[in-house]
């Protein structure tokens, strides 16, 4: 059969059930062997709202994205979604076209070098070289892609090899001898990571998205009621732990909560569970929580000691490791009443210092006001997505989430124009939820073109845009650290929204009154197909608290 | 690969922390790879990231047609090559890591050295070249070529003394290791 033919037998037998991707000359091959496959093919308007509408898909279900993209421009289009995967640990696979083999390094027409250009930025990647590799090429695709840390997997395929005859027997096992993940934690550690915990006064459970990749929250939430254990989760992890709970502690790191981030500062203990140690979760890192000891458990190797060195390392699979943990946790019988203090602490930083805003008297909308009216609504049950900026925070915030795989945003990359594609692909992954965009102004611009294609592919993505006119989080840094200078940061009066949804097939909507906005919400959701809510909300209006950066969560403002 | 062990105790007080950083020492990597295009590329990339020097770099096949070895030094002085290492192991063509202890490992490279000289000064030439083992390759009217294996202290110490006479070229292949002793490098 066509190596194309083969293809789709191999992403059948990885029970892919949607590919996102836009065609051109060097996939040609493919796109004929997509015609009768029986996958389906969501066409994009831009190679780049196809990979994050894969990575959506992902993140919503767990199950591995695929995007499709030609050679050239295609593939380079294809880069930043890559670089986010990769960022977030979100498994997808990306296989592109290429210029045959006899063109390979001449500059031909829309050749790319994209296995070189996405080498720093991709788990794995292949050049095919040899038709009949190209089965087993993308089944190590998928299992690289899956397995260990997940990640993005590039399978680059040049055009006259994708045409080319090959013997498709069905690929068994997958031999990939370099590439042999350690899943299982530890036995002894883990003994002394239950003895530390039951040793310490107080300690805390710093959650990161590795649980969430691990499908490891009910592991999670097992451990930290075996005692009462304090809970704070990254931007990443939320949903791991349910919000609201009398354990959790919100999110932490530069715009968590300051009873997350004090008690990071003042823990003798820390569990950091698939959590990294990001510079957005620990400030000035010579003042990380200066008096505690880290129990680290991720399953990349590579995480342990990177930025702030372990006293028990667990390299393993949380799923595995936190169970176990648990089990000796419990066989110490621990005292419980030595945790009473620390959450007195604890209480006393929650009460006098909730997350909070001062709210207009008048019908003027306060963004937080916005994400706690969408709150409302929806009753916290929406797969949420969104952008990156201040509305980014505001959600993380203000929106509890009581499951994983429901909040769905770019975390280490911070991807403007990540919010549509992303939830155009939980939706079509989850096509029983409610699945709601919460866009910024500047970033919806972006990727705006996938309202076409939820329209055309009845996606019904409803997308709550916070309209502050303004790249809120960039101007918000001006006005803190810049005296004011805004440069750059107004984005203007256009375009018009609501006519915008409305061309692209959407229905549009507006909404500058406060007491206007929960019927409008409440309107939105009950319209099917996609809705486009214009949100006029306060212009300057800063997000709160905050650590700035390079400093210390004692150095906590607003 | 596992994470490094944690000893006993029994108070948080005692835990210390574990993975400190490998510095200050010269570090020889034995690397065996998946013989595939680009293995070369991502590991140097891991080091061009991070803006660490690769002082030498040797690549060759093995006794195994499918596998070759790359032989890199770094200088750990100035840069802390756990993290690296690390990332090394996680590519999915890299088979093995070995970061060989100067003390437990036999180093050889060689090296060419291409030196001015009439006749007046060759037998001197000759004569240095003879202590250290090496051979002379190309002699010409006015220049010598010799070569000279040894590791690289040897190799410097003979630069030393040939660079009065006028070094017209040096040219060095990187170092090759193995473990001392019969197991496996
Ligand atoms: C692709 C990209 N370019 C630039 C940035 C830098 N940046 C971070 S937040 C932000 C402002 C985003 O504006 P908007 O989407 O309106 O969100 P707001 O902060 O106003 O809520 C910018 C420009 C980025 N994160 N991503
Ligand atoms: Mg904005």
């Amino acid at each position: 059969m066509r190596a194309v033919e083969a293809i789709m037998e191999c992403l059948r037998a990885e029970d892919v059930e949607v590919i996102f991707g836009l065609p051109g000359g060097a996939n040609l091959p493919t796109y004929d062997a997509i015609y009768d496959s029986g996958i389906r093919h969501i066409l994009v308007r831009h190679e780049a709202g196809g990979g994050h509408a894969a990575e959506g898909y992902a993140k919503a279900t767990g199950k591995v994205g695929v995007a499709l993209a030609t050679s050239g421009p295609g593939a380079t289009n294809l880069v930043t979604p890559i670089a986010d995967a990769m960022m977030d640990s979100v498994p997808t696979v990306f296989i592109t076209g290429q210029v045959r083999t006899d063109l390979l390094g001449t500059d031909g027409f829309q050749e790319a070098d994209i296995t070189g250009i996405t080498m720093p930025i991709v788990k794995h990647s292949v050049m095919i070289r040899d038709a009949r590799d190209i089965p087993s090429a993308i089944h190590e695709a998928f299992h690289v892609a899956r397995t260990g840390r997940p990640g993005p997997v590039l399978v680059d395929v040049p055009q006259d090899l994708s045409r080319a005859d090959i013997d498709y027997e069905p690929v068994g096992d997958i031999d990939l001898p370099g590439y042999q993940p350690t899943t299982s934690g530890n036995a002894k550690q883990i003994r002394l990571a239950a003895k530390a915990l039951a040793n310490a006064q107080r300690p805390v459970l710093y959650v990161g998205g590795g649980t969430v990749s691990a499908e490891a929250s009910a592991e999670l939430r097992e451990l930290a009621f075996s005692d009462k254990f304090p809970v704070t989760c990254t931007l990443m992890g939320l949903g791991a732990f349910p919000a609201p709970h009398e354990q959790w502690l919100g999110m932490l790191g530069m715009h968590g909560t300051r009873a997350a981030n004090w008690a990071m500062d003042e823990a003798d203990l820390i569990v950091a569970i698939g959590a990294r140690f990001d510079d957005r979760i620990t400030g000035k890192l010579d003042e990380f929580a200066p008096a505690a000891k880290f129990i680290h458990i991720d399953i990349d190797p590579a995480e342990i000691s990177k930025n702030v060195a372990a006293h028990i390392p667990i390299v393993g699979d949380a799923k595995d490791i936190l169970p176990r943990l648990t089990r000796e946790y419990q066989s110490l019988n621990p005292n419980r009443q030595r945790l009473d203090d620390w959450w007195v602490k604890i209480r006393k930083w929650q009460q006098e210092y909730p997350l909070r805003y001062e709210d207009s008297t008048d019908s003027e909308i306060k963004p937080q006001f916005m994400v706690q009216e969408l709150m409302r609504v929806t009753e916290g049950n929406a797969i949420v997505s969104s952008d990156v900026g201040q509305h980014q925070m505001w959600t993380a915030q203000y929106y509890d989430f009581p499951e994983p795989r429901r909040w769905i945003n770019s975390g280490g990359a911070g991807t403007m124009g990540f919010g549509l594609p992303a939830a155009m692909g939980a939706q079509v992954g989850c096509p029983e939820e409610l699945v709601v965009c919460l866009a910024g102004d500047g970033s919806l611009q972006m990727n705006i073109q996938e309202l076409a294609t939820c329209s055309d592919n009845d996606i019904p993505v409803k997308i709550f845009l916070m309209n502050n006119g303004y790249l809120g989080m960039v101007r918000q840094w001006q006005e803190l650290f810049w005296d004011r200078r805004y440069s750059a940061v107004d984005t203007g009066e256009h375009p018009d929204w609501v006519k915008l949804a409305d061309a692209y097939g959407a229905k549009g909507m507006r909404v500058t009154d406060k007491s206007e906005l929960g019927d409008a919400f409440k309107e939105a959701i009950e319209t099917e197909g996609p809705v486009l809510v214009d949100v006029h909300v306060t212009r300057e209006e800063n997000t709160f608290p905050m650590i700035p950066a390079g400093q210390a969560a004692r150095d906590m403002v607003g | 690969m596992g994470e490094p062990g944690t000893k006993e105790v029994f108070r948080l007080e005692d835990l210390e922390a574990t993975g400190g950083r490998l510095m200050g020492r010269k570090h020889v990597l034995s690397i065996l790879v998946e013989n595939e295009p680009g293995v070369l590329a991502r590991i140097s990339g891991l080091f061009a990231r991070r803006g660490y020097n690769i002082n030498t770099l040797a690549v060759g096949p093995t006794d195994d047609n499918k596998i070759s070895r790359i032989t890199m030094t770094i200088d750990g002085a100035e840069h802390p090559i756990d993290q690296v290492t690390k990332q090394l192991h996680k590519l999915v063509h890299v088979l093995k890591i070995r970061d060989l202890e100067p003390g437990e490992s036999v180093r050889r490279e060689l090296a060419l050295f291409k030196v001015e000289a009439d006749a007046h000064v060759r037998q001197e030439i000759a004569q240095l070249t003879e202590i250290f083992k090496g051979r002379v390759v190309d002699v010409a009217r006015r220049s010598i070529t010799v070569e000279i294996t040894g590791d690289d202290e040897k190799i410097e110490g003979f630069e030393q003394l040939v660079r009065p006479f006028g070094l017209i070229e040096m040219v060095r292949t990187g170092e090759i290791a193995v473990q001392r002793g019969r197991s496996e490098t």
